[in-house]
């Protein structure tokens, strides 16, 4: 699908801004780094949480365990299509329970995803607090999630495409707006 | 019969030299050291040396026969390790593979164990072979494998056929992953019935229950189509019939892994001479016509039957002096032998004599897979002395196995041994 | 995701869908390490195992698999003297199908039973092993331990050691590894070697010290005490002291090699207690893997819609 226009939205500046006011609002809310359990959502939750768990350890000197979910086995709609599943996988090593885990994603978009991720969860604990940090926030919510710490706001329409690029997995850091041809 | 402690230094002075391997004849002398091979060649003997004089006899390998049965355990009365030896120095024989149909038979490794140690102490080499079946019932096979570990050499139920067609093939299918004969005494049990001789003009003569020739030779053919199907080694024993030698041949020509024996009374008589109803002629599988001596005859000559073997079968005089069906079968022939088949295929049939001392010596050698050249400087001196053309009646005196179960006696034969060197001795004949 | 609807067997079985399985199995060796061992994947669908022949730990293997997916299963025993040959089966096959059933886990003494059911039923088969012909997932399990181990299987080394014409294990392990690109030798009793074996293209060899020498990994096979004292095999103690790896036999190679059991195993005829119970098998690997490859079967061949047109 060939698209009809791509808008840059943030440049690697801005995206580097955000995650580090993420990495201080992240700290403001909790009262610091005591208990927090950052973990990715992938593919690119992952990497974000990463950067996270490294400012954090910067301007707290705290060493902030991660993680990463891979929420295949809990997508909703896994009775309609059969999604074969990351070789990495899910990878949580500590002990979820009593933690303030902060669920780290890209993109906020139906909310689907969040839901997927918290079940996986609840396969390894009972954690005290389930916080959610995301880079951007495109709306368009088909469940009742939301997020408690945004990098950017985006309002989109039915047809456009937000796409986050990170270093770790694409080789810069943009995030731009796409719209396809012979979408609505 | 006198057997002598070998001297120091022992020189075989005067005679012709028959090596079976060069396959040459020739004047010369042996030297023999600290009972090993010295040197062979024209030589003057020192002082201190024990000279014997072989001036118009032949040395040659010590004979080796690789199908004996020398009853023990379980038969004492019939022969001992100990008696069967001496039968086999005085046919010239250095080296002799038994039968495992013994009581207990040896079908295990604990067996085979006991026949090598009893073997040590005997004058000549011992090797057994060991049952192919537990207790030959023809239905489990034996620890093969352990078995040979302890010094078998080859596997047969020899006096008993295989006769499950599958448990045959499952024996030579396990025996591949040795390399070693599986010996297969083929007598179809059902046509064989209670036949004592074999069927022709003269059984129906004088009235004996008898068995075709195909009673061993279809049970041939079904083995050499097994050895063609499992890439074992197959030896066929004591070959009776003109049908299984061409059975034999036949196989032969695309397959190296068969090897074939025929025994001297199998070449010496034939039905016509069970007229006078002696126990002594009555084998398994029985002496048959005359046509089929020829075809055994021609069949030595070409190669089918790579050796001689006496089957030596001792039995008391109780049991051979019984009516002739309650008779065991056998007879000894450890004694007789070179001078039947000497006689029979030397004199009578043009046969080579350095063939026939392949098919005493080299030949059941390598079928075992023992060392065949004894000539080789250092190796322990195995040799035969014999008389090539000294005319002989077989008497009584001449045996010395335990037991005297032979047609031979009264015989005339062709060719003596004279005397036999092994395991640091020398046993000489009068 | 794979290209065929059953599995029946590795003969012919492609290998990039062999390499699927096995990397969704590692997913699912992670599940299993969770507190709570559950995903809701097969939630709603229906496996029946349907068991002729009498198997704790394939059967059980498979249940847990099937429950971790939160599947409903339904267990099925049979004992083949209380079946007729033939028409009982179809009559089985038949009321199966009329319960809407989406999937079945079949092990039968007879080889190509499966294929059979295939042609009676529209729900998807799994072979648990077909008398002495097939047991795909062995093999898929053994093959997952086998990457696990060395992180590849093409080029890898297998000796098989045991009772080859007996066994299922063998022919699926010799399909599957053979596609993917390992070379195989198998090794036993000349009498229980199938004939034309190395038209599978595999090398046979009777001497297992060589083959231990060669080797990078070894599946030891169990002897079945019932082919012992017969036309086939002489005794144990025979069997032991020529193939048996006993812990005087791997002390003479001066190698790290990988040893593998499907199991039961025979303390002390094919394999000692001490070799089984150290570092070098793998042995409970295995059975993990086992869980973590069947579920990995399950979710590929029954997750996701059903076909248009299914009853």
């Amino acid at each position: 699908m060939a698209s009809t226009y791509t808008k840059q939205v943030m440049n690697s500046t801005d995206v580097n801004r955000s995650v580090t006011r993420l990495a201080h609002e992240i700290l403001e809310r909790n009262g610091g780094a005591d208990q927090l359990l950052l973990v990715g959502i992938l593919t690119r939750g992952e990497p974000l949480a990463k950067r996270l768990q490294s400012l954090i350890q910067k301007i707290a000197e705290v060493a902030v365990p991660m993680g990463s979910v891979d929420i295949t086995f809990h997508r909703d709609d896994f009775r309609n299509r059969l999604v074969v599943p990351q070789v990495k996988g899910t990878n949580i090593n500590n002990s979820i329970d009593d933690k303030t885990v902060v669920l780290v994603d890209d993109v906020l978009f139906t909310g689907r995803t969040i839901r997927a991720a918290m079940d996986e969860l609840n396969a390894f604990g009972r954690p005290q607090k389930v916080q959610l940090a995301v880079l951007v926030d495109r709306g368009h919510r088909e469940l009742p999630i939301r997020a408690d710490f945004v990098g950017k706001n985006i309002p989109t329409h039915e047809g456009e495409h937000v796409e986050v690029q990170l270093k770790e997995v694409d080789g810069k850091d943009q995030v731009s707006l796409a719209q396809f041809e012979g979408d609505e | 019969m006198k057997t002598t402690k070998l001297k120091k230094q022992v020189v075989l002075k005067g005679g012709m030299i028959l090596d079976p391997i060069k396959e040459t004849l020739k004047k010369g002398d042996v030297l023999i050291e600290n009972g090993k091979m010295k040197s062979i060649g024209k030589m003057t003997p020192t002082k201190s040396a024990d000279v014997i004089d072989c001036s118009g006899l032949i040395v040659t390998h010590g004979f080796c026969d690789i199908h004996v049965h020398f009853r023990e355990p379980g038969r004492e009365d019939k022969e001992t390790l100990d008696s069967g030896s001496l039968a086999a120095l005085a046919g010239g024989f250095t080296r002799v593979c038994v039968m495992p149909n013994t009581d207990p038979p040896l079908d295990s490794p604990e067996s085979i164990r006991y026949t090598v140690d009893r073997g040590e102490e005997c004058p000549i080499h011992i090797h057994p072979i060991g049952a192919i079946t537990k207790s030959q019932n023809g239905k489990e096979l034996t620890e093969m494998g352990a078995m040979l570990s302890e010094g078998a050499v080859a596997f047969s139920d020899d006096g008993l056929p295989v006769t499950d067609t599958g448990m045959m093939r499952n024996a030579l299918e396990y025996a591949t992953m040795f390399d070693v004969p599986v010996i297969n005494h083929a007598e179809d049990l059902c046509l064989k019935k209670d036949g004592v001789m074999h069927e022709g003009k003269i059984s129906t003569q004088l009235g004996l229950p008898a068995s075709p020739d195909i009673t061993e030779s279809n049970m041939v053919h079904r083995d050499l189509e097994l050895t063609r199907l499992t890439g074992a080694c197959l030896h066929v024993p004591h070959v009776s019939s003109a049908k299984s030698t061409d059975h034999i041949r036949q196989m032969k020509k695309s397959n190296n892994k068969i090897t074939a024996e025929v025994t001297p009374h199998h070449l010496f008589f034939t039905d016509e001479d069970l007229i006078t109803y002696n126990t002594d002629l009555k084998v398994a599988p029985p002496i048959r016509t005359q046509a089929d001596q020829k075809a055994l005859i021609k069949g030595a000559k070409d190669g089918t039957f790579d050796c001689i073997a006496t089957d030596h079968a001792p039995h008391t005089i109780e049991e051979k002096e019984g009516t002739f069906d309650l008779a065991p079968f056998g007879m000894i022939g450890l004694e007789s032998c070179f001078g039947a088949v000497n006689r029979v295929l030397v004199k009578e049939n043009k046969f080579d004599i350095i063939r026939l001392i392949q098919m005493l010596s080299v030949n059941p050698r390598k079928i075992m897979g023992f060392e065949t050249d004894l000539f080789t400087n250092g190796n322990p001196a195995e040799l035969t002395i014999f008389d090539p053309n000294k005319k002989w009646t077989f008497k009584k005196s001449d045996i010395y196995s335990r037991s005297h179960n032979s047609p031979f006696i009264g015989e005339a034969l062709i060719g003596r041994v004279r005397a036999t060197i092994v395991k640091g001795h020398i046993t000489a004949l009068v | 995701m794979l290209q065929q609807k059953h599995l029946l067997g590795l003969e012919g079985y492609p290998a990039e869908d062999i390499q699927t399985i096995i990397d969704t199995a590692f997913t699912f060796r992670e599940v299993l390490d969770r507190p709570i061992k559950k995903v809701p994947s097969l939630q709603g669908k229906t496996i029946v195992n349907l068991f002729f022949e009498n198997s704790t730990r394939t059967r059980i293997s498979f249940e847990l698999a099937q429950k971790r997916l939160s599947a409903d299963t339904v267990n099925f025993s049979a004992s083949t003297s209380s079946l007729k040959k033939g028409e009982t089966f179809k009559d089985t096959a038949q009321n199966i199908e009329a319960m809407k059933i989406d999937a079945v886990v079949m092990r039968h003494p007879t080889p190509g039973a499966p294929l059979h059911l295939t042609q009676h039923i529209n729900s998807i088969v799994i072979n648990a092993g077909d008398g002495t012909h097939e047991h795909p997932t062995q093999a898929i399990l053994d093959m997952t331990s086998l990457h696990e181990k060395f992180g590849h299987l093409k080029g890898l080394k297998v000796g098989i050691i045991g009772d080859i014409s007996h066994s299922r294990v063998a022919l699926s392990n010799i399909h599957g590894l053979k596609t993917m690109g390992a070379e195989v030798t198998l090794c036993g009793p000349s009498t229980l070697i199938p004939p034309f074996a190395e038209d599978l293209g595999v090398s046979v060899n009777y001497n297992v010290d060589e083959v231990i020498e060669w080797a990078d990994a070894l599946n030891v096979l169990r002897i079945q005490r019932e082919r012992m004292g017969g036309g086939l095999l002489p005794s144990v103690r025979e069997y032991r002291n020529l193939f048996g790896i006993s812990t005087e036999r791997l002390s003479n190679h001066k190698k790290e090699i990988v040893i593998m059991h499907p199991g039961p195993i025979n303390r002390g005829v094919e394999i000692d207690s001490s070799v089984a119970d150290s570092d070098q098998a793998i042995i409970l690997d295995q059975v993990l893997n086992g869980v973590a490859s069947r579920m990995a079967i399950l979710y590929l061949l029954l997750g996701g819609k059903q076909e248009e047109g299914d009853s």
